[in-house]
């Protein structure tokens, strides 16, 4: 069966500026690649047809096909050195904290290589107990083990130590005190061993071991890597002689003691550069490494005392980093063919098509107006941000609650099935890793296979349906994307009279919410046209393109729960999680906030009396209904999936008109949990009037307007009946009068 | 732990008269234990050609894949909804439904 996997290097591209795709082709020896203007979604035969543009572009043609891997999991590289490669004697050692003892050998510390059965590792064995390995590379290996399996989730200092003056090859395996009343104690071992290891040319490496040469040009090193071990790593030395268990424990504290100075090799301190890939040696010998696929930083170490939540108010206890075997920054694939977008191509919503036999692969991207170039008086802000923080959902098709909350059964087309088949894809933040910590870190520098505008009516999928309604507005729209308004604030969207968002714009970094509010005091007017949006703190890093961390802290609708103490992002000390908890809920720039969500069947809007005051008169024109959005290709109705209400107590600014409400939700509807400090059952659509959307508009101090449909399901229902209905017709109004330059005035 | 009643027949015949939306709290009740585990999740619909058939699957090993089942093709989500149902309904019960 022929299978595609592809992406590429950037999500948004301007006339001039190149962007780079990277295909791996499974089973056909060629592909075809064009590149399309995405213009609606594929979303069945209740709904518009799917239209896709072929744009007659050089770069269209036949390419030959090659497979390209991906080498998933974390780990840290420390280049070899003559030093490491003399050593004879040794010390290993570090704090430890394994998330899934038991589960396959998993390397710690060390310069081993596996396939050449060489050098000096420190592992857990497939029981989960340390082990200890040396080996000379002419087949001679000898291991010792303390056979005592180590606790999931507690730490331990973990040490290996060679004398040559004994040939002792020893261990230690000392439990870490804590508040834990378990019973666990000190597992020493050793065994005599004849032989020296032979470490020449091989990195020294943490959390994994050296498995030869990688097929990536890309690759740290040029070594492949595997044994990833899953767990925290804290405060690892390297010794140039076999140390003693006092001399292990006194090179354990923070500070190397001056009489170990002679012997210490490395020291890495984890507690710096914590926003960075940068491993730094504190020896004073240089042997600074850098971590590979982005593992958890700024994670509690072996120290953690509760007193403090904030890595930066307490940097000695934050000294772990967290490493899994599913972290996944860049595939690092080459490049297989390059656009240069030309002058005079159309701002829009664009894809590479990939085709081979049966199989297809689509690749989105955005075509930004050059800066200082734009276009059209309206501006369509794509929401990329959320569509990387869910890309490669598994969870999905994986988690036991899943069609609980759906209220369905949940649908996999083939595209989803590539997860299953090539699970080096990477996790979404959605998901947890296999040792079932949370995911925090998510890239768009990987296959996709959930941002594409058939499949699943969600993100990307579902914003098509707003795209295909700009498309028949006749209006001129140009198109932004999150990441742009993250560098670029307010001036991106200051030539622009008219914003509108995607259908769930849920995550937004700071710079991206001044950004918009800013906008939104000099006058802009923004259609947040979806649910459960401006909800998700995140934080891009500040060096790596496309890499989002989102700290999944102590409230909130979470598909995992961050551990205590790890609530501020790495990459840049803020606080992570909702916007709500750190004084900005949605309602502030949106006029509504998440109050409910559930996926079975969506319902529909009633006008309010409010809709019946002047200010909202422009918004009704032409319609008579009092029932609006009782259709719609998102489970029936304009109103459902995830539900948005007005709070002046949250910030719903009280000039604010709600001109509809949704009613009649189902029993699998339910209230969030941010809403309920005491469960009390009555939360779902039959048994509270709480669940429900509202339907928001007010003007901004400036001459600015909101309007907010606080559904997600709202886009599905805009091309009912070919556009001609009473949301369509709402919506157009208020795009029309958005458009309009005469300043709205909130009331006096 | 609540448990099914096969007598509540009058729930299957609500159900597939209205398989999405509004049901009632004994309805409603009946759903949550078939949708959680160990039965909830463990069917899932492959796509068969998009929006318009599907076909049922069973997640099945580690880590679990979906496994097709023989003749099990549905043309609507309520009609494979309604077959998953009965499926569930015997697996709880112990009896089969006597509705079509």
């Amino acid at each position: 069966m022929t299978q595609l996997l592809a992406y590429r290097d950037k999500e948004s591209v301007a006339p001039g500026e190149a962007i780079n795709f990277m295909v791996s082709c499974h089973g056909a020896e060629r592909y075809r690649a064009d590149i399309v203007r995405l213009l609606s979604p594929e979303a069945g035969p209740d709904a518009p047809p799917y239209r896709e543009e072929t744009v007659d572009l050089p770069v269209n043609g036949d390419y030959p096909g090659r497979v390209q891997e991906i080498d998933i999991g974390s780990w840290a590289y420390v280049p070899a050195s003559p030093v490491i490669d003399a050593l004879q004697g040794f010390t290993i050692q570090a704090f430890i904290w394994p998330t899934l003892p038991g589960s396959g050998s998993q390397a710690l510390l060390g310069a081993w290589s596996e396939n050449e059965g060489r050098g000096f590792g420190l592992f857990l064995n497939e029981a989960g107990a340390l082990e200890g390995r040396i080996g000379d590379g002419n087949g001679e290996i000898i291991s010792v083990s303390t056979a005592h399996p180590l606790l999931a989730h507690h730490w331990y200092l973990v040490a290996m130590s060679f004398d040559t003056a004994s040939n002792q090859l020893q261990l230690l395996q000392t439990p870490v005190e804590s508040s834990s009343l378990h019973a666990d104690y000190d597992r020493l071992a050793e065994t005599e061993a004849n032989l020296l290891p032979a470490a020449q040319g091989l990195p020294f490496l943490l959390a994994a071991w050296h498995d030869g040469p990688s097929a990536r040009q890309s690759a740290a090193g040029g070594i492949r890597v595997s044994g990833h071990f899953n767990g925290k790593i804290d405060a690892p030395r390297l010794c140039n002689r076999g140390l003693n268990h006092i001399e292990i424990a006194m090179l354990s504290e923070a500070e190397i003691p001056a009489e170990l100075s002679d012997s210490v090799i490395a020291a890495w301190d984890f507690t710096r550069d914590i926003s960075s890939e940068k491993v730094s040696d504190i020896s004073g010998n240089g042997r600074d490494g850098e971590t590979q696929n982005m593992p958890a930083r700024a994670m509690t170490g072996h120290n953690w005392s509760g007193a403090a939540m904030r890595w930066q108010d307490a940097p000695e206890q934050y000294g772990a980093i967290h490493f899994h075997e599913d972290d996944l920054y860049d595939a690092g694939w080459e490049a297989d063919f390059a656009l240069t977008v030309p002058e005079g191509m159309k701002s829009g919503v664009y894809a590479a098509r990939l085709a081979a036999d049966e199989a297809e692969f689509l690749v989105p991207f955005f075509v930004r107006p050059a800066k200082g170039r734009a276009s059209a008086d309206i501006v369509y802000l794509a929401s990329t941000a959320t569509y990387t923080v869910y890309t490669n959902n598994i969870g999905r098709m994986r988690n036991d609650w899943t069609e609980v909350v759906q209220g369905r059964l949940t649908i996999l087309d083939d595209t989803d099935l590539l997860m299953l088949d090539y699970p080096e894809l990477g996790l979404s933040t959605y998901d947890t890793h296999r040792d079932g910590s949370g995911v925090c870190l998510a890239s768009r520098l990987r296959p996709a296979t959930n941002v594409r505008p058939k499949g699943r009516l969600w993100n990307f999928c579902a914003d098509m349906f707003i795209v295909d309604w700009l498309e028949r507005s006749g209006q001129a729209y140009d198109v932004v994307t999150d990441e742009d308004l993250h560098r670029e604030g307010p001036e991106l969207l200051a030539p622009y009279r008219v914003l509108v968002t995607g259908s769930h714009p849920e995550y937004h970094s700071a710079e991206m919410l001044d950004g918009l509010e800013a906008w939104l005091r000099q006058g802009g007017r923004m259609i947040y046209m979806g649910g459960n949006g401006f909800y998700w703190r995140i934080a891009y890093h500040p060096e790596k393109p496309g890499l989002i961390e989102v700290r999944r802290a102590e409230d909130g609708t979470r598909a995992w729960i961050a551990e205590t103490g790890e609530y501020y992002h790495a990459f840049t000390g803020e606080y992570g999680g909702m916007w709500r908890r750190q004084g900005r809920p949605p309602n502030l720039i949106a006029g509504v906030g998440f109050i409910a969500q559930g996926f079975d069947a969506s319902s529909y809007f009633r006008r309010t009396e409010a809709s019946n005051d002047a200010r909202a008169g422009f918004i009704f024109e032409g319609i008579e209904d009092e029932i609006l959005g009782d259709f719609g290709v998102m489970q029936g109705g304009a109103a459902g999936l995830e539900l948005d209400c007005h709070s002046v107590r949250l910030g719903t600014p009280p000039h604010a008109l709600v001109v509809a409400s949704s009613e009649a939700h189902s029993n699998v509807v339910q209230m969030v949990n941010e809403e309920i400090a005491v469960a009390y059952g009555a939360t779902d659509g039959v048994q509270n009037d709480r669940v429900r959307a509202d339907m928001v508009f007010f003007e901004v101090p400036g001459g600015g307007a909101v309007f907010s449909t606080g559904s997600i399901a709202y886009a599905g229902a805009l091309g009912h009946n070919d556009f001609d209905n009473n949301i369509a017709r709402l919506t157009t109004n208020v795009l029309t009068r958005f458009l309009d330059p005469e300043p709205f005035m909130p009331p006096a | 732990m609540q448990q099914i009643d096969p007598k509540r027949v009058d729930l299957a015949a609500e159900f597939k008269a209205k398989p999405f939306g509004v049901h009632s709290a004994d309805l409603h009740a009946v759903l949550n234990l078939m949708r959680r585990p160990p039965l909830g999740g463990r069917h899932v619909l492959l796509v068969s050609k998009p929006h318009e058939a599907w076909v049922l699957a069973e997640m099945d090993g580690k880590p679990p894949r979906p496994r097709r089942l023989e003749n099990c093709v549905f043309d609507s989500l309520e009609a494979a909804e309604w077959f998953v149902f009965k499926l569930r309904w015997r697996e709880l019960t112990g009896a089969e439904l006597d509705i079509e």
